[in-house]
């Protein structure tokens, strides 16, 4: 992404709430929605007195997180007060980790546009507690309190990515390893990963930091790639046009695909950090960290590595079935169930893959490996392939074998029946059919499809081929 | 019978033998706080309809069995200083902020009282959130000494001390953030413990500076206190700073220790030069006292004392100005009204519910916070605590405890520090030691002084989580106080 001669230093800060049952320091609900302010009690609410204690599940997650993002684990890390006042914040502060995050010096790849490997540095990985929702109606503000104390982890990676392909790469692999590892659903249309973005501009060749804005909150991972190229081309013109690039916040707006200004950061908020006295210091022990390790799964990078070797698929669909846990946990199955590998990859690219993310009934892993047998041994073709997938989610409890003889599926072999075929093809072609016998030997092409496209393309096209010069 | 001067254990004596109902028991405070508080103003709330209820429960359902294993502060009535949470009763902080504030849950020493079957009575008078230490900066009026009422009843657990001194209420539970508990309890001549930190959970008790807040008993005499205590320590999973594993229970042992050999530190120079004669004087007779008992007396030095005190409103304003963001008027306490904006809505309401004291402890707390002066004040008072309490573990390698006098001199007139009001913080200059270094000290009275009728106690400090050690020495003192007292009576 270079423009005018410039490109980009993009950073991001992703939120991500994790998982758990309960909130961060008290024994609450996380479920998302709820009646307002029915997951609450004195302690997300912040009532004097109320006190925090930390949920370790919460640090369990965001370790595993921080493992399968190749990070460093903190034995000792402590938490914060990010004081502020908003009236989303019930305590007056934030409690997150400022000096001494939980975990650090991490990374992850993504393929670039390319097909470049490149390496993605997490500076840190911090855990923290979300704020309530506020909700303007009729000229009043109300506010949810459900969601304040919900755990949040906040990833920060590096500022090394430079267009808005790298964004949006990053942000699903990001979110391909949190979902596989079970510590985050990263829904952003619920809120559950946000994304703020930090961008600089400079020019091609130079290696400096310049002066960066930040986009907040972006919901959704095409936002954030529009985003980036909006604010990045926003930053050259300016600077082309005499103007200079400010320290401050923007919002982007979806609808003119445009960031707008929200407030500068000259006179920089100042959060007055300083360790809760209310919570001592977090302490990790070395077993807690290799029984985390221990239970990591398969991560999408070794996934990706194993689908290529294994079953020979190209990077880009081993990419499209890793990205997803549903997917791969499906493929992984039906694969083993198969000798005739790379047809059950074509299959389940082409069929299975479009309806996973539907919420409809969906061929067993063990049919599609019958399938593709009865596909790979010349039983049946490719439309009737296509055909059984869709029926076997239907016809509960039969198998694709059972319904071929059923229904009357299989190859047409029996040359009496392809003779059949290619008379009445013949008697439709009468053109074609002059036109071999002149010499155009390729009008045989046409008689043999239209016979096909009689039997449904169910006609052995070895023998319809044979039965075809034949009569001719 | 008049069972307004009694201690804790004798009432709990007669309530055991049936010789006195709870009803009884509470009825009688309450008619005498009707009668006589209006001249002190210990009290800001007085919860009698739940207490008759609660008092009338205890005889139906406990005292009308023939259980002798009853627990000594079933059926008798406590007063709770107004900075702890009780359900259903209201809890001020003696704040504007909070005037109206019923907190939906009780704090957990307070329901442990509850477990125990006292009676809570009344909520106690204090210094808007405990910041002050006379009484003088809450909300709702001045509470003034029971031995002279022209004079301060000490701070911020006046109203508490107050209650216990004039026989308004046996015990009342106070906080302890800087000597909140120990120089009230000195001023008004009762005894007052602030235990380790960590050591009553702090759960449900409003925050002043976190790392420095306790709870604690206030009693007239030393072995009732430790009974309180015995109720209220232990460790609580909803205060992550609350101290693991069981209290060792206090009253039981109480007697059994000899003090003979003891080692007692006595920062002498310390007292020379901090206190007036009066005081010095009170803490020789009680070094006399010891000595006779058998003690060593050593000549100890404590860290510097400036240093301790700026340290100590360093810290606790700056964990003030964060704990007090909550009051923004948004979920509960005041609100302003006719707010345009968010921002003003937050400025009036925060002008109108914090008194002048808690405003200068917020202001000074948000700028030793801010980024230009974190590292340069906060980050060294944080340093100098640590260096602090590295200096108390080499001293209590040489000495078992240490006593000071609670304050430099006599409890001061009301109004005296009203032009000058941060002078009054050097008055804390004893007690802030123990606070920073997380110690366990009881305040006791250990003579009159003859001139103003006034009583004037001392302070003694022990080792982190050794409560009994200053538990056994204070009973040891308070005995030989009273033989030395009837040697004296025979002389004559």
């Amino acid at each position: 992404m270079i423009y005018k001669g410039y490109e980009a230093v993009i950073g991001l800060e992703v939120h991500c709430e994790l998982s758990t049952a309960s909130k961060i320091f008290c024994s609450c609900s996380t479920a998302y929605g709820g009646e307002a302010n029915s997951h609450t009690c004195p302690v997300c609410t912040g009532m004097p007195g109320a006190l925090p204690t930390l949920n370790r599940k919460v640090v369990e997650y965001a370790i595993t997180a921080g493992l399968a993002l190749n990070c460093t684990v903190n034995k000792s890390s402590g938490h914060d007060r990010k004081n502020y006042f908003y009236p989303d914040l019930p305590k007056g502060y934030q409690i997150s980790q400022y000096d001494i995050p939980l975990l650090y010096d991490g990374h992850l790849n993504i393929t670039d546009e390319d097909g470049q490997l490149l390496n993605i540095g997490i500076e840190r990985i911090h855990i923290e507690e979300d704020a309530g929702k506020l909700i303007h109606r009729d000229g009043e503000t109300l506010i949810d309190f459900n969601r304040a104390g919900v755990p949040l982890i906040e990833i920060v990676s590096r500022p090394c990515m430079h267009t808005a392909e790298e964004v949006k790469s990053y942000l699903r692999k990001l979110r391909t390893i949190l979902v596989s590892t079970g510590v985050s659903d990263c829904k952003m249309n619920e809120g559950s990963m946000r994304a703020d973005i930090n961008v600089s501009v400079r020019e091609v060749g130079d290696t400096s930091f310049t002066t960066r804005t930040e986009i907040k909150n972006l919901n959704s991972i095409n936002h954030a790639g529009r985003a980036v190229e909006y604010e990045f081309k926003r930053q050259v013109d300016t600077i082309l046009a005499g103007g200079e690039i400010v320290r401050e916040t923007r919002r982007y707006d979806e609808n003119s695909g445009k960031t707008f200004s929200m407030r500068s950061k000259e006179g920089q908020r100042d959060y007055r950090f300083f360790a809760d006295p209310d919570l001592p210091r977090l302490t990790v022990s070395d077993e807690l960290i290799c029984s985390l390790a221990a239970t990591l799964p398969e991560l999408p990078d070794a996934k990706i590595a194993r689908y290529c070797s294994e079953y020979s698929l190209s990077q880009d669909d081993a990419e499209l079935i890793a990205e997803s846990p549903a997917a791969s946990e499906y493929y992984n199955t039906a694969v083993t169930l198969t000798q005739n590998k790379k047809t059950l990859t074509n299959l389940f690219i082409g069929e299975i893959l479009p309806k996973l993310g539907e919420n409809e009934p969906i061929v067993s892993p063990s049919h599609l490996a019958e399938i593709t047998d009865l596909l790979s041994a010349g039983e049946i073709n490719n439309g009737t392939a296509k055909l059984l997938i869709s029926r076997c989610t239907a016809e509960d409890g039969m198998s694709p074998a059972e319904i071929v003889t059923r229904d009357n599926l299989g190859m047409i072999r029996d040359k009496e029946k392809i003779r059949e075929l290619l008379d009445t093809a013949v008697k439709e072609l009468p053109k074609a059919v002059s036109d071999y016998k002149n010499g155009k030997k390729a009008a045989i092409k046409s008689i043999i499809g239209r016979a096909m496209a009689i039997s449904k393309g169910r006609a052995d096209p070895v023998i319809l081929n044979d039965e075809a010069e034949k009569i001719l | 019978m008049e069972y307004t001067s009694m201690t804790l254990k004798e009432l709990s004596q007669l309530i055991h033998k049936r010789e006195i109902s709870s009803l009884e028991l509470t009825e009688n405070y309450i008619k005498k706080i009707k009668e006589k508080d209006h001249e002190l103003g210990a009290f800001i709330t007085v919860s009698e309809e739940s207490a008759i209820k609660t008092a009338s429960w205890i005889d139906e359902d406990i005292l009308s069995s023939s259980s002798e294993k009853l627990h000594p502060l079933v059926g008798i009535p406590v007063a709770i200083k107004d900075n702890l949470c009780t359900e259903g009763i209201k809890t001020t902080c003696a704040s504007r902020l909070l005037q109206n504030f019923v907190p939906p849950y009780s704090a957990e020493a307070v329901m442990k009282l509850k477990k125990h079957g006292a009676v809570i009575i009344g909520k106690t008078n204090m210094d808007e959130f405990g910041m002050g230490s006379s009484c003088e900066n809450s909300a709702f009026g001045i509470t003034k000494n029971p031995l002279d009422t022209a004079r301060v009843p000490g701070g911020s657990s006046g109203g508490s001390a107050a209650a216990v001194a004039s026989g308004l209420v046996p015990y009342a539970l106070g906080s302890d953030t800087g000597g909140s508990i120990r120089q009230p309890a000195s001023y008004c001549g009762v005894v007052g413990m602030k235990p380790s930190y960590g050591r009553v959970s702090r759960y449900g008790l409003i925050a002043f500076a976190s790392s420095l807040d306790t709870v604690g008993p206030i009693t007239r005499d030393v072995i009732s206190n430790a009974a309180v205590y015995d109720a209220i320590a232990g460790h609580d999973p909803k205060d992550s700073t609350s101290m693991r594993g069981c209290a060792e229970t206090v009253v039981d042992k109480i007697e059994n220790g000899s003090v003979k050999g003891m080692r007692i530190g006595i920062p002498f120079s310390l007292i020379e030069s901090h206190t007036d004669k009066k005081i010095k004087n009170a803490v020789m007779s009680a070094i006399n006292l010891f000595s006779g008992m058998g003690c060593k007396i050593i000549d100890i030095e404590l860290p510097d004392p400036a240093l301790t005190l700026a340290a100590y409103y360093a810290i606790s304003s700056a964990e003030a100005s964060s704990n007090l963001a909550r009051y923004d008027g948004i979920r509960f306490g005041t609100r302003a009204e006719d707010c345009l904006s968010i921002d003003e809505l937050y400025k009036k309401s925060r002008s109108i519910g914090f008194g002048d004291e808690v405003k200068r402890r917020i202001l000074l707390g948000t700028f030793l916070l801010s980024r230009e002066m974190s590292d340069r004040y906060y980050k060294k008072a944080l340093f100098t605590r640590e260096a602090i309490k590295q200096d108390f573990d080499k001293l209590f390698s040489a000495c078992d405890v240490i006593i000071t006098p609670v304050s430099p001199g006599l409890p001061y007139h009301i109004g005296k520090y009203k032009t000058e009001p941060s002078a009054r913080y050097s008055e804390d200059i004893f007690t802030v030691y123990a606070s920073l270094a997380g110690l366990p000290a009881i305040s006791m009275p250990v003579c009159k002084d003859a001139s103003t009728g006034l009583q004037i106690g001392i302070e003694i400090i022990g080792r982190f989580r050794e409560e009994l050690t200053v538990y056994q020495s204070a009973y040891a003192l308070e005995n030989e106080i009273k033989n030395s007292e009837r040697r004296c009576e025979n002389d004559i």
